[in-house]
C-alpha cells in the first residue's frame, strides 16, 4: 500500500482521531490523538490489507525549542530552491507541528508482509504526560518505552516495570528534553546494592 | 552472594532429596566480565546450573549520541556515528547521511551509491568476523578468533586505503562521500576477498566439525521467527529463525536492487543457525562487492589531463593569494594523502552537484571566489548545511539488522532531533526470553550471538 492510501485507510477507520495527516518525503504519517493509540495500534498489528507486525522504533520529540534558532533555513522550505529528485516523492513543504502540545511519542511500524511503511505521530501534552503503553501488543515495546521514559519522562499506562534503562536510578530530570543542558554535570554514583 | 529461599518441602512427601533446602542462587555477571565483550550486567536467577530468570542490565555506555547531536551541524554528526557500531562503522555513515538526504531531497551520483554500497559491505564482513570470531574464542576455539582477526585486518586493510582510518573513518559526507576509491582498488580487494574466502573456509572446516562447538551452539538460545517480530529484531538474528526480512531487499536503497545476491535464512533459530547465516551472508557480501565492482560507472574526468598538472595545495594557495589565477587555473590540488581522490576531476562523480550541501573541490575553493563562499557557506559557523523543516525515517541494513535514523529538522544548521534505531537494542531486549530455561553456560554463545555493539546499543 503507498503512503495515502495507508493515510486513507487509518482516517476511515478512525475518523475523529485522526488529527492531521501527511506524506512528506514519501514517508506516510498520522497524528492521531492519544486516546485511540492501542486500539490503532492493534487495527494496524490485525487488519490484514495492513498487517503491521514490526513496531520498528518508539521515540519521543520535545518541540519546545522549534524554530527557535535564530539562523533561517537556507533550503527553502517551500520546496522552490530543491530541484525534486525522481525517487523522493512531494515537493509539497512539511506541514509543519503534529500539534501545539510539547511533546509528541512518535511510532514506526513496518509490515513485512506488504513492505510498507506509517509513522504515528501521539501529541502530549506537557500537563498530562501519559500515554498507553504497546507492551500488550509488541514485546520489543517494553525497553522502548523504557527509554523514552528515562529520556523524555513520558510516562507509559499498563507498562510492567518502567524505570531508566540508559541512565542510573538517581539520574536527576530527563535529559533528552530541549530544557536540559547540554554540559550538566551530575555527580556520578557508585552501585545501588 | 545474595540468596533466596523460594521452596520449602511439605511435611506430607518427603524424600531425601527434598530434606534439604533448596535456594535459587542470584549470579551477577558483569559490568566488566572476561566473557562480556562490551559493559552489560546480567543478573541471573539459578536454579542449580539451569537459569530461571535473567535480569538484563543496560547503559554503561551511554554517551549521550542523540544530545549530541542536536548541538553540532549535519556533518558534524557523522564522527559520533561512526562511533556507534565502532565494528562497521560505514554502515552508520551511509544511514545517517542518506536519511539526512532524503530530508534535504536530493541524490547523489550513481558512482557514490556505489562506492558507498562498497565499503558498507566490507564493512558487514568486518562485523560478521568479528561477531563469530568473538563467540567462537569465548567457546574455546582460540584459533579461530586469531584466523577471523586476521581476515578481518585483510578488509581493514582496504578500508584505511579507502578512507584513510581503520575504525573512525567518517568517511560518508552528506550529498557524497569524501573521497573517490583510489585507483588501484580492485586488485588489493580481490586479494584480500581471497584470503579471506580461505579463513572462512579453514573456520568453517574447524568449527563445524568440532563437537564442542556443534554442541554448545545447537539448541541454545532458541527464538521463533513471531517472537523475533514481536521484539523488533531484525538483521541476521531474525533471518536464523526462518523470516527473510532485509531491508537491501524489501525496502532497497542505493542499488542494491541492481546487485545480486541472496538472502540466507536459518530453520532452528538457534545460536548455529545465526552462525551459519552470518557465516553465509559474508560470503554473499563478497558477491555483492564484486558486481558492485564490475558494475561501478566509471568517474568522469573533468580536469584536462594536459593542463591539469599537480600543483602542491600550499603552493596553490599563496598564487591565489597573489592573484596569479591563470597559474593554477586547471590545475590539480596535491593536497595531504587523505584528501587524495577529492579533487575537481573526481567529485563530480562522488558528491552531489547541489553547492548548498557539499564542500568544494580544494581546487575551486583555493583557487576561485565563488569556490571560496561555497566552502565559507558551508563551514563557517552560523552557516552550513540547512535542511528544510521536516521529518523522515530513513532505514538501512546493518550487520546487526535495520539501522534506522529519525532526523528532524527545523530549518537550522544543527539537526532539532536525531534518533537512532540500534538494531541490537531490539535483540538485547530479548535476552532475557533467550536464556530463561537454558544453562549457565549457555549464555555464552547465546550473548557472543546477540552481537551486542555497546556504542549501538547505550548511545
Amino acid at each position: 500500500m503507498d503512503a495515502s492510501a495507508l493515510i486513507t485507510s487509518v482516517q476511515g477507520r478512525f475518523p475523529d482521531a485522526v488529527s492531521s495527516s501527511h506524506a512528506w518525503r514519501g514517508d506516510a504519517t498520522v497524528v492521531l490523538r492519544r486516546e485511540f493509540l492501542v486500539e490503532a495500534a492493534r487495527y494496524l498489528q490485525e487488519d490484514p490489507a495492513l498487517r503491521m507486525n514490526y513496531l520498528m522504533d518508539l521515540t519521543a520529540v520535545d518541540w519546545s525549542a522549534f524554530g527557535k534558532k535564530p539562523s533561517p533555513a537556507f533550503f527553502s522550505s517551500s520546496g522552490v530552491a530543491v530541484r525534486p529528485p525522481s525517487q523522493v516523492s512531494g515537493g509539497d513543504p512539511w506541514p509543519g507541528l503534529p500539534s501545539s502540545s510539547r511533546f509528541a511519542v512518535v511510532y514506526h511500524f513496518y509490515s513485512t508482509a506488504h513492505g510498507h511503511r506509517l509513522r504515528l505521530v501521539i501529541p502530549v501534552e506537557e500537563a498530562d504526560l501519559r500515554v498507553d503503553s504497546l507492551t500488550g501488543l509488541w514485546r520489543g515495546a517494553n525497553w522502548l518505552e523504557r527509554e523514552v521514559w528515562d529520556m523524555f519522562g513520558i510516562e507509559f499506562r499498563g507498562h510492567p516495570g518502567l524505570k531508566r534503562i540508559l541512565m542510573y536510578e538517581g539520574f536527576e530530570g530527563h535529559p533528552l528534553r530541549k530544557d536540559y543542558p547540554v554540559a550538566k554535570r551530575q555527580p556520578l554514583i557508585g552501585p545501588v546494592n | 552472594m545474595e540468596t533466596t529461599p523460594t521452596s520449602s518441602a511439605t511435611p506430607a512427601a518427603r524424600t531425601a532429596s527434598q530434606e534439604l533446602e533448596t535456594r535459587d542462587m542470584l549470579l551477577n555477571i558483569g559490568p566488566a566480565h572476561p566473557a562480556m565483550h562490551g559493559i552489560i550486567r546480567i543478573v541471573a536467577k539459578l536454579d542449580g546450573e539451569e537459569i530461571k530468570e535473567a535480569n538484563v542490565e543496560i547503559g554503561y555506555l551511554h554517551r549521550g549520541f542523540e544530545k549530541m547531536a542536536e548541538t553540532v551541524d549535519y556533518n558534524g554528526v557523522i564522527p559520533y556515528t561512526d562511533r556507534l557500531n565502532y565494528v562497521s562503522p560505514l554502515i552508520n555513515n551511509m544511514g545517517y547521511c542518506m536519511a539526512v538526504e532524503k530530508l534535504l531531497g536530493i541524490t547523489v551520483p550513481e558512482r557514490c551509491h556505489y562506492v558507498r554500497v562498497i565499503l558498507a559491505e566490507i564493512s558487514r564482513i568486518t562485523d560478521h568476523l568479528t561477531c563469530v570470531g568473538a563467540t567462537a574464542m569465548e567457546l574455546g576455539a582460540f584459533t579461530v578468533f586469531l584466523y577471523m582477526i586476521k581476515a578481518r585486518e585483510f578488509l581493514w586493510e582496504l578500508v584505511e586505503k579507502v578512507t584513510g582510518a581503520r575504525l573512525t573513518v567518517t568517511y560518508c559526507r552528506v550529498g557524497g562521500v569524501k573521497a573517490d576509491l583510489p585507483d588501484d582498488f580492485e586488485p588489493p580487494c580481490r586479494k584480500a576477498f581471497e584470503e579471506t574466502r580461505k579463513v572462512l573456509a579453514e573456520s568453517r572446516q574447524m568449527l563445524e566439525r568440532n563437537r564442542i562447538f556443534t554442541d554448545r551452539m545447537s539448541g541454545t538460545g532458541v527464538i521463533s521467527a513471531e517472537d523475533a517480530i514481536s521484539y523488533g529484531i531484525t538483521g541476521p538474528f531474525l533471518r536464523a529463525s526462518g523470516a527473510d526480512y532485509d531491508v537491501r531487499k524489501d525496502c532497497p536503497y542505493a542499488v542494491y536492487e541492481r546487485l545480486a545476491f541472496e538472502v540466507p535464512v536459518g530453520t532452528r533459530g538457534d545460536n548455529m543457525d545465526r552462525y551459519l547465516v552470518r557465516m553465509e551472508e559474508m560470503e554473499q557480501s563478497m558477491r555483492i562487492v564484486e558486481a558492485a565492482l564490475r558494475d561501478i560507472p566509471p568517474g568522469p574526468v573533468l580536469a584536462n589531463p594536459e593542463t591539469g598538472r599537480a600543483i602542491p595545495a600550499a603552493e596553490m594557495v599563496d598564487l591565489a593569494k597573489a592573484g596569479k589565477i591563470t597559474a593554477i587555473a586547471g590545475g590539480c590540488a596535491v593536497a595531504c594523502p587523505t584528501l587524495e581522490g577529492s579533487g575537481r576531476d573526481r567529485r563530480p562523480s562522488i558528491a552531489t552537484d547541489e553547492k548548498r550541501v557539499f564542500l568544494p573541490a580544494k581546487e575551486d575553493g583555493y583557487g576561485n571566489i565563488e569556490g571560496l563562499m561555497q566552502q565559507f557557506k558551508l563551514v563557517m559557523h552560523g552557516h552550513g548545511i540547512r535542511p528544510p523543516a521536516g521529518e523522515v525515517y530513513f532505514p538501512v541494513e546493518g550487520a546487526n539488522g535495520e539501522l534506522g535514523f529519525y532526523v528532524v529538522s527545523d530549518g537550522a544548521g544543527t539537526p532539532y532531533r536525531v534518533r537512532v534505531r540500534p538494531p541490537c537494542f531490539a535483540i538485547m531486549s530479548a535476552l532475557e526470553k533467550l536464556l530463561a530455561g537454558d544453562m549457565v553456560a549457555d549464555m555464552i554463545p547465546t550473548f557472543g550471538s546477540v552481537n551486542m555493539i555497546g556504542g549501538e546499543l547505550d548511545r
